[in-house]
């Protein structure tokens, strides 16, 4: 029977996965990298989160959504409207013609705060509203689709359809967004300077920290029989429905907690890199997250870690010398990807892994366990059997 | 229509595609515990009776009452939690899990999204598993990825994943399609060993497998009844001959 650390870990596999991952991103990287590489180390790990959220939803749910950038958007801007208030008070805004709201406010006009900025002065609500705006948001999204069994490429061009109408809402409403810009100049949070060296170690694992957090609860849902079923809707959702669930309800569900991932993924955004902008929002960004996923590998919640990293170290240094062919380079590497290595890095991780002989060895043993326990149980089947 | 001691009463059920009337004004009685086939030419409407009576199609008309609680109006989970199982013509099983998932996960608890969440594989479930897979003759293979299982044993798997849900009415859309002979004998024993204290409904063209489970047959043609009764009075059925067996 699976213990409860068996279902966080993964078994042998999974804690080998995330001991390396944990030792690359907690120590090796901010041993090797000065603060200005991890920072940036740091702002790509935020897209890792939703990654993370596309194996939940895309590679084991098989719900393709193209417009996971709403919710990183919905999250970064939660946090920026707390932070802008904080830098916006009267005495450091008292040229403004209205001192007290942000800046960009005053530049268009307004007189006064708008009443849904309002409760974003307390940090708490803004906590909550990170991790719950973009859950109702998605709450909504998804019962609208799933319960009229809207899914497949329907349902990837819907969701990016919403998250293009989002990006263009949040440019167009300048006075109470920021518009194009975004919301700029975050300098503090409860009086704390986020902009300095030591905020942003404390930061970078702060959301380290957070994003291992979010491996272990998708763990946890995929090694539960909610998991299962996950699988076994992308096979034939029609078992499953006709076996007795509402298949709907489930899809719902993983929508949502997709959603609040990569929100958590947007607010550390906001808070590393100082600010938070449609551009986060819109079908690029969405589209880029959904090839970190696969070349992570779309089943392999580690992997689209690695992926992550990977092709943002690649766009890093590419875009340095050739900006213009990286956007190419991208989509090459999608559809080779796609092509190529359906599963990713992680695949090819784990047929590599395999030829390691004391890896080989380890893994084997616990299936080996696992067999046993199902081969016992079967003679007690049949000893009972033959006494009857 | 009053209340009856059927556990299945269908009447007067039609459903039209586009003005194609595919099961017209049809009535259909299955007794507690009996096990009925159902045969009939192909395009006859009999996967479409169990799609209605599942939930997968909407009847035009008539309708549908599983111990005297009305169908039509139900989602599809809703049909099967109230006891209807049904197997599709082609084996429908989830080919990436193992055997041993593939059982457990129709295991009818934790059907909620908090409930499956929750689950815990206890004992009680890993012994229905144990007790299904022996009975359709999987224990050995419970680690196997169901993709690996010859045809003949995921048409058994998926009646085991029914089976794990207990329904008081069982309904196998062509169960013996791809078997081989000895393995369609096995079958008949099983489902023999399984109508025991539950109604099923069998769809089949194989009239040799029909002969060894049928209780009583029903013949269908172009969405109605054509004959209904023993296997030897239907066989004898002049009309039968005409528009089925005679082929
Ligand atoms: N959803 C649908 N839309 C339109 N026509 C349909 C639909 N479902 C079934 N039909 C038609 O209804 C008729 C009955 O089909 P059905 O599948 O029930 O036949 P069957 O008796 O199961 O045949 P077989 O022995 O070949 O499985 C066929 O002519 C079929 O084309
Ligand atoms: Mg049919």
């Amino acid at each position: 029977m699976k213990t409860l650390s068996d279902k966080l870990l993964g078994g042998k596999q999974g804690v080998l996965g995330l001991a390396l991952l944990a030792l690359l991103i907690m120590v090796i990287l901010p041993l090797g990298l000065d603060i200005f590489r991890l920072n940036l180390v740091g702002k790509y790990l935020t897209y890792a989160f939703v990654a993370l959220s596309l194996v939940l939803l895309w590679g084991n749910g098989g719900i393709l959504s193209l417009g996971q950038g709403m919710f990183f958007g919905l999250g970064g801007y939660c946090m920026a409207m707390f932070l802008k208030l904080e830098a916006s008070d009267p005495i450091s805004t008292k040229i403004q013609t209205t001192p007290g709201i942000p800046d960009f406010m005053d530049w268009n006009q307004l007189t006064a705060l708008p009443w849904f900025w309002e409760p974003f002065k307390s940090l708490p609500f803004t906590i909550l509203a990170i991790l719950i705006v973009p859950t109702i948001f998605a709450y909504i999204i998804g019962f609208a689709m799933f319960k009229r069994r809207v899914g497949g490429v329907y349902f990837a061009i819907i969701t990016q359809a919403i998250a293009l109408i989002l990006s263009i809402l949040i440019v167009g409403q300048q006075g109470y967004t920021g518009g194009v810009n975004g919301i700029t100049d975050l300098k503090t949070m409860l009086g704390w300077d986020i902009r300095t060296d030591s905020a942003k170690y404390i930061l970078y694992y702060v959301n380290a920290l957070l994003l291992f957090g979010c491996i272990f609860l998708s763990r946890y849902i995929l090694t539960s029989k909610f998991g299962m079923l996950l699988l076994a809707m992308r096979d034939k959702e029609e078992r499953v429905r006709f076996s007795g669930y509402d298949v709907s309800d489930f899809k719902i569900f993983t929508f949502c907690v997709a959603a609040m991932i990569s929100a958590i993924g947007g607010a550390m955004f906001t808070l590393q890199v100082g600010f938070m902008s449609p551009s986060f929002v819109g079908i690029v960004p969405s589209i880029e997250m959904v090839i970190f996923a696969a070349v992570g590998g779309r089943m392999s919640l580690i992997g689209a870690v690695y992926g992550t990293l990977l092709v943002n170290y690649g766009k890093t240094v590419f875009s340095e010398t050739y900006p213009e062919l990286w956007l190419f380079l991208m989509g090459g590497l999608f559809i080779a990807v796609v092509m190529f290595f359906p599963d990713g890095l992680a695949g090819i991780y784990q047929k590599h892994a395999r030829k390691i002989p004391f890896l080989k060895r380890w893994v084997a043993e616990e299936k080996q366990k696992q067999t046993d326990a199902h081969a016992s149980h079967g003679k007690v089947g049949t000893k009972l059997g033959a006494e009857a | 229509m009053s209340n009856t001691d059927f556990i299945l009463a269908i009447e007067d059920l039609t459903v039209s595609f586009d003005g194609f009337k595919a099961v017209d004004k049809l009535n259909l009685y299955v007794d507690k515990n009996e096990l009925r086939v159902v045969i009939g030419p192909n395009g006859a409407g009999k996967t479409t009776v169990l799609d209605l009576i599942c939930g997968k199609t909407k009847s035009t008309s008539g309708s549908i009452k599983f111990k005297n609680k009305e169908l039509t109006k139900l989602a599809e989970h809703e049909i099967v939690r109230a006891g209807v199982g049904r197997k599709f013509q082609t084996p429908s099983i989830y080919e990436n899990l193992t055997v041993y998932q593939n059982l457990e996960v129709s295991y009818p608890r934790g059907r909620s999204v908090w409930g499956s969440l929750l689950f815990k594989r206890s004992d009680d479930v890993m012994a229905r598993v144990y007790k299904v897979a022996e009975e359709i003759l999987l224990k050995d293979l419970l680690d196997m990825e169901a993709a690996l299982l010859s045809h003949g044993q995921k048409q058994w798997l998926e009646i085991g994943m029914l089976l794990m849900q207990e329904p008081e009415l069982l309904m196998l859309d062509e169960p013996v399609a791809g078997m081989s002979a000895k393995e369609r004998d096995q079958t008949a024993e099983l489902l023999n060993r399984i109508c025991q204290n539950r109604s099923v409904i069998v769809i089949e063209h194989d009239m040799e497998f029909v002969k060894k489970i049928a209780h009583k047959v029903t013949v269908l043609h172009q969405g109605k009844i054509l004959a209904e009764g023993s296997m030897d009075k239907v066989q004898a059925d002049e009309k039968v001959i005409e528009v089925y067996l005679g082929h």
